[in-house]
C-alpha cells in the first residue's frame, strides 16, 4: 500500500517537473526570455540615466502613447505568424488608411464617425483580397502581401500626393482625449507637477490586445488558429477548415491594420505618402521578440506587447544617449531579431533532437 | 498539321512569355512616345551619336542603362528563387551597405575632417571595390549560414539585413550622405572619358557591367555542375541530399552570388549619383527584383529557371517604368502598377487557378440555373488543349457542418 503511494507520488512529482519542463520549453519559454530582456533592459536604463526621468510612470506611458499604432500591428502579426502565415502589408496599408482619413476628411469634408466606419470596411476588403490570394490560390503570403504592400503604398501616392493635415474639429476632439493617472508623477526642475496620462488611442491599443488574447486563447476559431499553424495536414484531418482559417485571419488582420491606421492617424492626426515608414518590420519584430515562431503554431499575442516595449526602450536609449546616428536603432533591432531568431531555430533542433 | 505544330511549339517555349511581355510594353512605349508633340512613331527607337561627349543616346539605350542594376540583381535573384523557393529581399540594402563600405574605405580617415567629401582616394579604388565585393559576399554567407545551416525559411532570414543592413549603411557613413569628388569614380556608373572628354566605349558603362555578369553567369551554369545542382536542390533538396549533392554548400553558393550582384549593383548606384544616399539608393528595388525573375517565366515556387527569362523580365520592367513616367506617373504612384503585374502574375502561375476558375464558373451556372457543363473526355487524355475535368486532390470538409466525409 506505501510502495503504491510512493511510486504514484514520486510520478506525481515526476509528471510536475515533466509539466513544468513542458510549460518552460513550450510556447511561453521565448517570451519570458523576452520579459527579462526588457525588465534588464529597463532597469539598466533607470539606473543609467537617472538624473533624465527614464524611470519615471510619466516616460513609461510615453512609450505607450508613441507605439500605440504598433501594439495592434504586432498582435496582428503574431495572430498571422501563428497561423503560418505572414504580412508585410500593414505598415503601408496605415499609411493609405492615414492617407483616407485626410483627404477624405479634410478635402471631401466626409464626416470623421463615418470615416472610421468606411476605413475599417477598407480594410476588412484588403484583407479579404489578400486572403484569397493567399488561402485559395495557394501563393506564398510573402510574394502576396509584398504586392500588397506596394499596393498600398502606389495607392496612397494616388490618392494624394501632398501631406494633408486633420483640423476636423470631431478628430481634433478624439485626438486629445487622455486618460490621466492620480498618481506616479513627479515635479520637474521648474517645480510644475508633471501627471502622468495616457491618450484614447492606447486605450483602444490595449482593448484590442486583450480582445484578441481572448479569441486567440478561448474561442473555437483562435484555437483552430494554432492548430493550422501548428500542423496543416493534421488541422485537415482533424476536420478543420483550412483554406476558410487561413481566409479569416487574413480578413482579421486587414481589420487590425485599419483599426492600428486609425490609432496612427489619432496619435500624428496628419495623412502622407512616407507615413509609417518600415512599420511592418517593426510588427515583425515585436511579433518575433514577443514568441512567435515563423513556423507557425507557436506564439502569444501578449507577447507582442513586450516585443513593442522592448523597440521603444531602444529607441529610448539612444534618444536618451543624444549623441549617436540614426542608423543605431535599426541595428540594434536587427540585431535583436537575428538574436531571436537563431534562438528559435535552436530552439526547434533541440525539440526535434528530443523526439 | 505542321504549321500549328511550329505555332505550338513557339509558343509553349519557355522565352515565348518574357519576350511577349516586352514586345507588349515597348508597343505601348513607341505608341505613347508617338503621340507626344513633334515625334514620329520611330522617335523611340531613335538613336543618335552625341560628338561632344562621344556616346550614343536614344531611349532605347537609356532603358538598357537604367535596367543594368536591376539585370544584375535579377540574376542572383534567379539563383536564390530556383534553390531555396523563397527569395533574398535584402538586395536593396546589401547594395548601400557595400556602396557606403566602399566609400569609407576611399576616404578612410578623412571623411569628417573633409566634410564627408572623399577629395582623393586613401586606398586604391580597386581597393575599394574588392571591399564592396567582400561585403556583399559576406552578407551572402550570413545569409547561407541562416538558410543552410540553421534551416530558417530565405524570406525570413534575408529579413534582417532588409532592416539592419541600412541601419549599418548609415553608421559607416555617419549618418550623412557621402560624396566622391574624384572624376574617374564617376565611370562606373556613367560613361568613361578619355583625355580629349570622349567616351571610347560609345555606350555608358553599366550596360557592359550588366553583359559581363550574365555571360559570366551564364559560362559558369553552363560548364559547370552548378546550374544543374542548383536546380536539383530546388526541385527536392532531400532527393538530392540522398543523391549525393552537398546541399548545404549549393545554398551557401547561391546567396554568395546573389550577395555580390547585389555589391555590384550597389557600385553602379553609388558611381551613378557619385555618393552614397544611404535612405533612396535601392529604396524597395527588391520587388522589382522578384518581379524581374516572375516575368522571365520562373516559378517562384523553385526548381528550373531561365537566366535570359530573367533578363528580359528586367528589362521589361526598366521599360513599363519609362512609359508609365511619360504617362506622368509620379515615383510615388510607380509601386502601385507593378504590384498589379505581380499579383496578375502569380495568379496566371497558381497551379489553383484552373479547378477555382471551374468551381467558379459550376457556381455561377448554378445561380442562373443552367445544368452543369458537360466536359467531353478527349480520346487520349491531354492531346489537344482541350478541358480535362480536374478533381481537387480532396474534399475539404467543412467544421461546422459536421461529420461530412
Amino acid at each position: 500500500m506505501t510502495d503504491t503511494t510512493t511510486t504514484m507520488s514520486t510520478i506525481r512529482k515526476k509528471s510536475f517537473l515533466g509539466s513544468l519542463m513542458a510549460r518552460f520549453y513550450g510556447n511561453n519559454f521565448l517570451l519570458i526570455i523576452t520579459i527579462v530582456l526588457f525588465a534588464g533592459m529597463y532597469i539598466t536604463g533607470s539606473v543609467i540615466f537617472s538624473n533624465k526621468n527614464f524611470g519615471t510612470l510619466n516616460s513609461f506611458f510615453d512609450m505607450l502613447n508613441s507605439n500605440s499604432a504598433l501594439i495592434v500591428l504586432a498582435a496582428g502579426m503574431t495572430m498571422v505568424l501563428i497561423s503560418g502565415g505572414i504580412d508585410i502589408s500593414v505598415g503601408a496599408q496605415m499609411a493609405m488608411y492615414c492617407m483616407m482619413f485626410a483627404y477624405f476628411i479634410e478635402k471631401q469634408h466626409v464626416n470623421a464617425y463615418t470615416m472610421i466606419v468606411v476605413v475599417l470596411i477598407t480594410g476588412v476588403v484588403f484583407g479579404l483580397i489578400q486572403g484569397v490570394l493567399v488561402a485559395y490560390f495557394d501563393i506564398q503570403p510573402f510574394i502576396v502581401t509584398l504586392a500588397g504592400l506596394f499596393l498600398a503604398r502606389g495607392l496612397t501616392a494616388m490618392i494624394s500626393p501632398e501631406t494633408i493635415s486633420i483640423q476636423d474639429p470631431n478628430f481634433q476632439s478624439l485626438v486629445s482625449m487622455k486618460l490621466r493617472f492620480p498618481f506616479g508623477g513627479y515635479y520637474n526642475s521648474v517645480g510644475d507637477y508633471q501627471q502622468p496620462f495616457v491618450y484614447l488611442h492606447v486605450v483602444l491599443a490595449l482593448l484590442i490586445l486583450i480582445a484578441l488574447y481572448v479569441m486567440m486563447t478561448w474561442t473555437k476559431f483562435g484555437r483552430s488558429i494554432y492548430a493550422v499553424g501548428g500542423n496543416q495536414q493534421s488541422a485537415r484531418l482533424m476536420g478543420l477548415n483550412v483554406r476558410r482559417t487561413k481566409l479569416m485571419v487574413y480578413v482579421l488582420n486587414g481589420f487590425l491594420a485599419a483599426f492600428a491606421g486609425f490609432l496612427f492617424c489619432l496619435f500624428s492626426p496628419a495623412g502622407a505618402v512616407e507615413k509609417a515608414p518600415a512599420y511592418e518590420m517593426y510588427a515583425i519584430a515585436a511579433a518575433v521578440i514577443g514568441g512567435a515562431m515563423f513556423t507557425g503554431g507557436v506564439g502569444n499575442v501578449l507577447g507582442s506587447l513586450f516585443g513593442v516595449l522592448v523597440q521603444a526602450t531602444i529607441i529610448k536609449f539612444v534618444n536618451f544617449t543624444g549623441t549617436l546616428s540614426n542608423g543605431w536603432p535599426e541595428f540594434i533591432r536587427a540585431a535583436i531579431m537575428s538574436f531571436f531568431i537563431i534562438l528559435q531555430a535552436v530552439f526547434t533542433w533541440v525539440r526535434k533532437q528530443r523526439e | 498539321m505542321s504549321e500549328t505544330n511550329i505555332l505550338k511549339r513557339i509558343v509553349r517555349h519557355r522565352m515565348f512569355f518574357p519576350l511577349l511581355c516586352l514586345v507588349l510594353v515597348l508597343l505601348i512605349n513607341v505608341i505613347v512616345t508617338a503621340t507626344q508633340a513633334g515625334a514620329s512613331p520611330a522617335t523611340f527607337f531613335q538613336i543618335t551619336f552625341i560628338k561632344e561627349t562621344g556616346t550614343l543616346a536614344g531611349p532605347l539605350i537609356t532603358i538598357l542603362n537604367r535596367s543594368s542594376e536591376l539585370v544584375i540583381l535579377a540574376v542572383g535573384m534567379t539563383l536564390v528563387v530556383s534553390c531555396t523557393k523563397g527569395a533574398d529581399i535584402s538586395v536593396g540594402s546589401v547594395m548601400v551597405l557595400s556602396g557606403a563600405v566602399s566609400i569609407w574605405l576611399l576616404g578612410f580617415g578623412t571623411l569628417k575632417a573633409n566634410n564627408y567629401q572623399v577629395e582623393s582616394y586613401v586606398v586604391p579604388y580597386v581597393v575599394g571595390l574588392l571591399a564592396a565585393l567582400i561585403v556583399g559576399a559576406a552578407c551572402g554567407l550570413w545569409h547561407g549560414f541562416l538558410v543552410a545551416k540553421l534551416k530558417i525559411q530565405p524570406m525570413i532570414a534575408t529579413l534582417i539585413l532588409l532592416i539592419g543592413g541600412r541601419g549599418i549603411a548609415k553608421i559607416v557613413a555617419d549618418g550623412q550622405i557621402n560624396k566622391v569628388r574624384v572624376p574617374s569614380y564617376r565611370w562606373l556608373g556613367n560613361t568613361i572619358e578619355n583625355s580629349q572628354g570622349l567616351n571610347p566605349l560609345l555606350l555608358p558603362t553599366p550596360i557592359f557591367v550588366a553583359i559581363g555578369v550574365v555571360v559570366v553567369a551564364a559560362l559558369l551554369l553552363r560548364f559547370t555542375a552548378l546550374g544543374m545542382n542548383i536546380q536539383s536542390v530546388g526541385i527536392n533538396d532531400r532527393s538530392s541530399r540522398i543523391l549525393g549533392l552537398n546541399s548545404v554548400r549549393i545554398i551557401f553558393t547561391v546567396f554568395v552570388i546573389c550577395g555580390m550582384c547585389a555589391a555590384i549593383a550597389g557600385m553602379i548606384a553609388t558611381s551613378r549619383i557619385a555618393s552614397v544616399d544611404t535612405q533612396n539608393i535601392g529604396k524597395m528595388i527588391e520587388l522589382d527584383a522578384i518581379l524581374a525573375v516572375a516575368l522571365g517565366g520562373n516559378s517562384l515556387a523553385g526548381g528550373k529557371f531561365s537566366l535570359g527569362g530573367s533578363v528580359i523580365g528586367a528589362i521589361t520592367i526598366q521599360t513599363l517604368t519609362t512609359v508609365l513616367y511619360s504617362l506622368s506617373v509620379s515615383p510615388d504612384q510607380l509601386p502601385f502598377f507593378k504590384a498589379v503585374v505581380v499579383i496578375i502574375i502569380v495568379i496566371v502561375q497558381s497551379p489553383q487557378l484552373r479547378p477555382l476558375a471551374e468551381k467558379a464558373l459550376g457556381g455561377l451556372r448554378r445561380l442562373f440555373g443552367l445544368p452543369p457543363r458537360r466536359v467531353k473526355k478527349p480520346p487520349i487524355a491531354g492531346d489537344d488543349g482541350q478541358v480535362l475535368d480536374v478533381e481537387p486532390e480532396y474534399e475539404e470538409t467543412n467544421f461546422s457542418s459536421g461529420g461530412e466525409r
